[in-house]
């Protein structure tokens, strides 16, 4: 009878389990990927349009079974920490959104694997993508058609300005006295100018206010990509255009000098005290704290602007960045997505960027807080209307510039830090005199990297 | 006569737990061998981690090696990178600007750090409770220290400007401790004084306990006034301690980086870019992989000297 009633009972067990070995093989057969445990890691900086990419990568887990891992780092560090890695050949990131900057280092130095085989292979064309990007993001070296990443998050320089000030009736009719004009968002560097010397020192709703926000930081790129804004429309250009490397005489011709001048004014009469080493956090912090009128800053950062329920809604407003005398361009910010070539997850990898370039998550990406590069989606005969700065970045797109691109570009980028902060913030030497000391500096590093550098 | 065997000592009872297949292998080796047997393992991790890297270094200075272009062939360039930095006048401006930094951080710390220890050396009700306090500045993070003193020299919102508007009138917004370049080299020099002087008070007092009281007790009886023998016992008996904190916190703050980058990023401008600052830059931002090894060689030299000339000193002082 006992033993019977073992033999049962094992029986039972045995079915059990075989039932549950059926099911559990089962879900394997019908989610490959998760079950068993691919995972991908994605490496960028850490900001508000990360936040928007984590959401849309639930997408791709739920159509692929593969888990996003992310690892984002702050901007101050995201340089460092991740040419860190990829110097050193790790294995931390499979995907990576580097710096527009980087492309020409990832390409020579193997950090990226090149995609144009793969984008032959999936039918994704370049061609549909905004052409300030693709040669920004993707093109090493530029202008050909050598493919590193894929346009990711486009971005540029653009103002915020509060639009509940502007529009007050009183400052309105007091600005119009002063300078015979309406006060309205600038057209130029000029009419900015002017805007911020009237907002600087005002009493507003009983608090002292400041004219504008800029980019002053030293230690990584701030000062840079804040400067360049106001070069870039003053006559200031990398290289002669004919002759590539050949750097005297226009990154220091007089009117580039101007423009730096400019910039210190600027930064002298109409900004914040203490904002002598103050980057994107710093802007954002200023303008929510309803501390400035105007603020520089990149559109990723408009639409967590856009928002916020102190000084968003009706209270901002957007506009492109001013021109200034010798022309009307921006700095290019934003990133492309690359497989790194250390990765052992490439295929996976490859397979999120193909998931990723379709236009549907690139119509959802611009939605829920990223920038689209893809034509299909900023062509859009809705796309202006999408969102109050949509217009202003559809603009600045169209007249972006971009920093070296260079394998060196991180000295090329330290020793402009260096230069512009020395005389926009340390009162040091003359403007010319800085824009000298950076055709030096700049040509020993060309020099290094083994390019022919044209004295005149 | 044989020798009786204790074997209760806790040698010979771990000797006697030891199974013979452990014990055999080092049974009949000598002293010296076994004493090699234990320093080893110490020996290759030191060569590992400090005499290789060191050696490595001292190759690569050599080197054109550029990380951020390491598809670039490395070149064997001689003493170049060695006279590209002792010929840059940056460089030069950097260890002046280091230098500054030092002697006056250590000037500092040693008069204050002194004078506490005097005041704490006396006995006072809530002398422990004081000496904790004076001593919490030390026991912080330098990253810590750095990003509070950042907001407390904050223009608009920092107390320590109100402060300063308190006692001087002057508007609190008028002026940056850590953005101006007149401010910001006694910025750096504040911060780190009210962080090591603590450091160089707990030296001091040591030094200031070993003093034996009969020595002043002595000099009671000569009727030595307590100028007389502060100059004729305390300082030249704590003076060995006093240069022991010097070189301490004279090596630290030669290779000081944390605290200053936070506060200033070595701004503004250049102001208070520190030599180790510049280092880290060359090595860790611009790649420039060789020339950064050439530097880091002359920094390790200059320090390495300074302070073995400086003990040199220290021993004739305390044999006098």
């Amino acid at each position: 009878m006992r033993k019977s009633a073992t033999v049962k009972w094992s029986k039972w067990v045995g079915g059990a389990l075989a039932l549950f070995a059926g099911v559990a093989l089962t879900a394997v057969a019908n989610q490959p990927a998760a079950a068993q445990g691919k995972q991908l890691t994605l490496c960028w900086a850490a900001w508000d349009p990360a936040n928007a990419l984590v959401e849309l990568g639930k997408d791709f887990t739920k159509e692929s079974g593969i888990e996003m891992k992310y690892e984002f780092v702050p901007w101050t560090s995201y340089a460092d920490r991740f040419l860190n890695e990829l110097n050193s050949h790790g294995k931390l990131c499979d995907l990576i959104i580097g710096d527009s900057q980087w492309i020409g280092g990832a390409a020579e130095n193997h950090w990226y694997i090149k995609l144009n085989d793969f984008f032959a292979k999936e039918h994704i064309s370049m061609a549909d993508f905004v052409p300030a990007t693709v040669l920004g993001y993707s093109e090493w070296p530029k202008n050909t058609p050598n493919y590193w990443a894929l346009p990711a998050m486009a971005d540029a320089v653009g103002w915020t300005y509060r639009k509940d000030w502007f529009s007050r009736p009183e400052i309105q009719a007091e600005f119009k006295k002063k300078y015979s004009r309406d006060l309205a968002p600038p057209k130029t560097y000029e009419e900015l100018k002017q805007i911020a010397e009237f907002f600087e020192g005002r009493e507003i709703d009983g608090k002292k206010v400041y004219g504008a926000y800029i980019f002053t930081e030293r230690g990584s790129e701030g000062i840079t990509m804040g400067v360049t804004n106001v070069l870039y429309n003053y006559g200031f250009n990398y290289d002669n255009p004919k002759k590539p490397y050949q750097m005297a005489g226009f990154v220091n011709s007089p009117d580039a000098a101007k423009g730096l001048e400019f910039y210190k004014a600027l930064y002298k009469c109409c900004t914040a005290p203490g904002m002598t080493n103050a980057y994107m956090q710093e802007g954002l912090d200023a303008f929510k704290s309803g501390q400035v009128a105007m603020q520089m800053n990149w559109f990723a950062f408009f639409p967590g602007l856009y928002k916020d329920p102190n000084v968003g809604g009706d209270k901002i407003g957007f506009f492109v960045n001013p021109a200034g005398p010798q022309g009307h361009f921006t700095q290019l910010g934003g990133q492309g997505i690359s497989v790194v070539a250390t990765s052992d997850h490439q295929d996976d990898a490859l397979r999120y960027i193909k998931w990723f370039a379709q236009p549907a998550v690139q119509q959802k990406w611009w939605e829920i807080g990223g920038y689209s590069a893809l034509k299909a989606v900023v062509d859009a005969p809705g796309f202006p209307k999408s969102a109050p700065f949509a217009p202003q970045f559809l603009e600045s797109m169209g007249i972006v510039k971009d920093f070296w691109a260079e394998p060196a570009y991180a000295q090329l980028l330290l020793d402009m830090q260096k230069r512009v902060h020395d005389y926009v913030v340390a009162d040091k030497g003359t403007a010319q005199q800085a824009l000298d000391q950076l055709v030096r500096d700049w040509t020993k590093v060309f020099k290094e990297e083994g390019k022919a550098v044209a004295a005149e | 006569m044989t020798a009786i065997i204790h074997p209760d000592t806790p040698v010979d009872r771990i000797a006697a737990q030891t199974s013979f297949r452990v014990a055999k292998p080092v049974r009949g080796l000598s002293d010296r061998a076994i004493a090699w047997l234990f320093v080893t393992p110490t020996i290759a991790l030191l060569l590992a981690i400090n005499i290789f890297p060191l050696i490595w270094m001292i190759r690569l200075s050599f080197t054109s090696l550029n990380l951020s272009m390491s598809y670039l062939p490395m070149r064997f360039v001689g003493l170049d990178n060695y006279v590209d930095i002792l010929t840059d006048e940056d460089v030069w401006n950097r260890l002046q600007t280091t230098a500054r930094f030092v002697i006056s951080t250590v000037a500092l710390q040693v008069v204050i750090g002194f004078g506490l220890a005097l005041l704490i050396n006396r006995q006072f009700r809530s002398h422990s409770f004081w000496t904790t306090i004076i001593l919490l500045p030390m026991m912080l993070s330098p990253a810590v220290v750095g990003n509070f003193w950042t907001l407390l020299f904050q223009p608009q919102i920092g107390p320590f400007n109100y402060v300063v508007s308190l006692f001087t009138g002057i508007a609190p917004s008028s002026f940056s401790m850590t953005g101006e370049v007149a401010l910001a080299p006694w910025t750096i020099v504040l911060v780190d004084t009210w962080m090591w002087a603590p450091y160089v008070m707990l030296i001091c007092l040591a030094g200031l306990r070993s003093i034996p009281d009969y020595i002043y007790e002595a000099a009671e009886v000569d009727r030595a006034s307590s100028w007389r023998q502060f100059w004729s016992i305390t300082l030249p008996m704590t003076m060995p301690f006093l240069m022991l904190a010097v070189l301490f916190r004279a090596i630290e703050n030669f290779k000081m980086f944390d605290m200053v980058n936070l506060l200033t990023s070595g701004g503004p401008g250049s102001t208070t870019e520190l030599v180790s600052i510049t280092l880290k830059r060359a090595a860790f931002e611009k790649w420039r992989t060789g020339y950064s090894s050439a530097l880091a060689i002359i920094l390790f030299v200059t320090v390495f000297g300074a302070a073995n000339i400086y003990v040199k000193a220290l021993n004739r002082v305390k044999q006098r």
